[in-house]
């Protein structure tokens, strides 16, 4: 590794820019250096890479589908491609990291898994990889989303996983982080945590963002054959954390022509007071083992987010996506909790295809992004970041929306 | 000379460093729990700032954090509390907290404030030693505030002898891997304590995460120059109606 950075590549500590780093206690030392100083040689070594193939293959269901969206392309009047990792065994794109980070795990000599879990999304995928490499698996989930989310809950259950509530704080995500960790400093030797998106101490960002990197590496081939060219105009993603964004923009990261689009999440408006907008209202700081941009009070108190979607609802940014929107690489849009669902709604009806609710906030994205449609945005667009009938867009579609049906119900007797 | 070397230079064993938490149980505790510490002959404090997220601590700390942040308390606040606090309190204070409300006070102005009130030293136990060196150290240093570095079991004897010669005032060792507020295996701690006694470190080392009474104290002292109490204090704090007979209860039974 050098020491300097590339979009893709952090340098030795870590750091993309200005953001990154392992703020972490002496507690965790050994366990991150440990993981910092194997990773990139586990990962890379030939009989990991076959095992990972073939499991995102015949396990996971890989590659997923780059699906030509004809219908919804005419509403736009340009050409749209939604990666279907909706498809992905257990329903979204957090396998590719789990399927990974299990095979580092074993490959590490640990016995014992932990993970954080929001939505319940991550916490599926890790006791699904568990269960399938007879591993034991502790979930940390906040008392909160247990009761919001009660059917991961039992699916965790049925994959043999214990669901630990975090009963600290504000009982949400980054509460489950925080008791996650805690456990990972109680227990120094035989667990490793994995953790579902690009944040945390260095390496995690890097490793998680390379096991989600499978997404764009399939959507440039994919493209090819269907366009005849490796590359869109546009990559639309929705981050809470930020790693199927990180997963769909990894290979495109150095293509300058490549407008990438990170879609937040706004909950009632930016400026509500209930959002989830992290580099609209955060500012630099440290969250979770790195320095990147951090929802919190003048004082340097954490805040808690808020989101329709619980896979968005997250205080902080990993720091890749904060050095994107840092060295305007990236556009940060933002879409509320009516817009997800306007679009959740409307890509059942064009499509026949029900997204989860945070893919859903990519989806709303393409309301700015359209010059006819011209919604106004609450963060300033860059021009070339619009799209036009000879646009390329490919949107990742994280999730199926199966686990949102409580909320698209309850949207509907509103109607 | 700092407060911390004048105390290592006067007593070298049985040092009890108590740890609270700024802002509890009340806003305006701070101060008379620090002044009851020092009468029932505590040598050294160690203060928290409150954080959301406190990470390395647990249930209980935290707990004792959520309340002082729903009391009220600030950094800026406590700077305030702390202003002429020197005319009460004598022994050796040291800032603990978490690096982002430090950021968010500004690493220097907070460096700034913490000498002029003065407190003697800053544990910061999510500025790890690389960060340190490359850019918060200087800062440290320039306002003449001790830097205390945390080493555990599971710290290598090269990394053990690189965060002593990093460290200014002592060397904070974790009796176990753990969060604070958990029961160790004291034989475990003992072996572990010998090991670092050997090494013959440039600084004093105190024992802290475990230690909660008098029995767990003195057998930490046995193999270091004292100990560090957070939870167990923190716990007899909870819901008392008197808050100086507490203290002192607390602290002479662990003297006696």
């Amino acid at each position: 590794m050098t020491n300097t950075t590339t979009y893709q590549q952090p340098n030795e500590q870590g750091y993309y820019g200005k953001f990154g780093g392992a703020y972490i206690p002496e507690m965790l030392h050994r366990n991150v250096e440990e993981l910092r100083s194997k990773y990139l040689d586990i990962i890379y070594d030939p009989a990991f890479q076959q095992e990972f193939r073939m499991l995102l293959r015949d396990y996971a269901g890989r590659p997923t589908p780059l699906y030509h969206a004809q219908r919804l392309s005419q509403q736009y009047g340009t050409q749209i491609y939604l990666k279907r990792e909706d498809l992905c065994h257990t329903g979204a794109h957090k396998v590719n990291n789990t399927i990974g980070q299990i095979l580092l795990a074993q490959r590490l000599g640990k016995k014992r898994i932990i993970a954080e879990t929001g939505a319940g999304q991550h916490g599926v995928a890790t006791a699904t990889v568990c269960a399938l490499k007879g591993v034991e698996c502790i979930v940390y989930m906040g008392e909160k989303d247990i009761e919001r989310q009660a059917p991961n809950v039992a699916r965790m259950k049925m994959l043999g996983a214990t669901v630990i509530p975090a009963t600290s704080g504000s009982k949400t995500l980054k509460d489950a982080t925080n008791e996650a960790i805690r456990d990972w400093i109680n227990n120094p030797v035989d667990t490793h945590y994995i953790i579902g998106s690009v944040v945390g101490p260095h390496p995690y960002p890097d490793m998680v963002a390379r096991f989600q990197s499978v997404i764009s590496e399939e959507i440039r081939w994919q493209l090819k054959e269907k366009t005849g060219s490796e590359l869109p105009t546009h990559v639309l993603a929705c981050v809470g954390g930020g790693s199927n964004a990180a997963g769909a923009f990894y290979h495109f990261l150095e293509e300058p022509t490549v407008q990438l689009v990170a879609v937040e999440a706004a909950g009632h408006g930016v400026h509500s007071g209930l959002s989830a907008a992290t580099t609209q209202l955060g500012k630099p700081g440290v969250l979770h083992g790195s320095k990147s941009l951090v929802m919190q009070t003048e004082d340097g108190q954490v805040v808690e987010p808020h989101s329709i979607s619980a896979g968005l609802d997250y205080p902080g940014i990993g720091p890749l996506h904060a050095h994107l929107f840092d060295s305007g690489r990236g556009a940060f849009l933002s879409a509320t909790d009516e817009e997800a669902l306007q679009a959740a709604f409307n890509l059942a009806k064009q499509e026949g295809i029900i997204p989860a609710l945070e893919s859903s906030h990519a989806l709303a994205s393409l309301e700015y992004l359209n010059p006819l449609k011209a919604k106004r945005s609450e963060a300033p667009i860059p021009a070339n970041a619009m799209i036009t009938k000879d646009s390329v867009v490919v949107v990742c579609l994280s999730g199926r929306g199966d686990k949102d049906m409580a909320t698209y119900m309850k949207a509907m007797d509103m109607k | 000379m700092n407060r911390i070397q004048e105390l290592f230079k006067l007593k070298t064993r049985n040092i009890l460093n108590v740890y609270c938490t700024a802002g509890y149980p009340q806003l305006n505790s701070t101060l008379p729990v620090m002044k009851a510490l020092q009468d029932s002959g505590v040598d050294m404090i160690e203060l928290g700032m409150p954080y959301s997220d406190p990470l390395a601590d647990g249930p209980v700390i935290q707990a004792s954090s959520t309340k002082a942040l729903a009391n009220g308390m600030t950094i800026a606040t406590l700077f305030e509390q702390l202003r002429g606090f020197r005319q009460q309190i004598h022994v050796p204070v040291i800032l603990m907290g978490y690096m982002n409300p430090v950021l968010q006070y500004g690493f220097e102005k907070f460096c700034q404030h913490a000498a002029d009130v003065p407190v003697d030293g800053l544990i910061l136990p999510d500025l790890p030693e690389y960060e340190y060196e490359n850019e918060y150290g200087a800062i440290i240093q320039r306002y003449g505030l001790k830097f205390i570095f945390l080493v555990t079991p599971e710290t290598s004897e090269e990394r053990i002898r690189r965060l002593d010669s990093l460290s200014t005032g002592f060397l904070y060792a974790v009796s176990s891997s753990s969060t604070t507020g958990k029961d160790k295996d004291m034989n475990a701690v003992n072996n572990y304590l010998q090991k670092l006694k050997k090494m013959q470190l440039k600084n004093p080392v105190l024992v802290g995460f475990g230690i909660k009474d008098k029995p767990t104290f003195q057998q930490a002292c046995e193999h270091a120059n004292g100990a560090i109490i957070g939870t167990a204090f923190i716990k007899a704090l909870e819901n008392t109606p008197d808050m100086e007979g507490a203290v002192k209860k607390f602290i002479s039974d662990i003297k006696s």
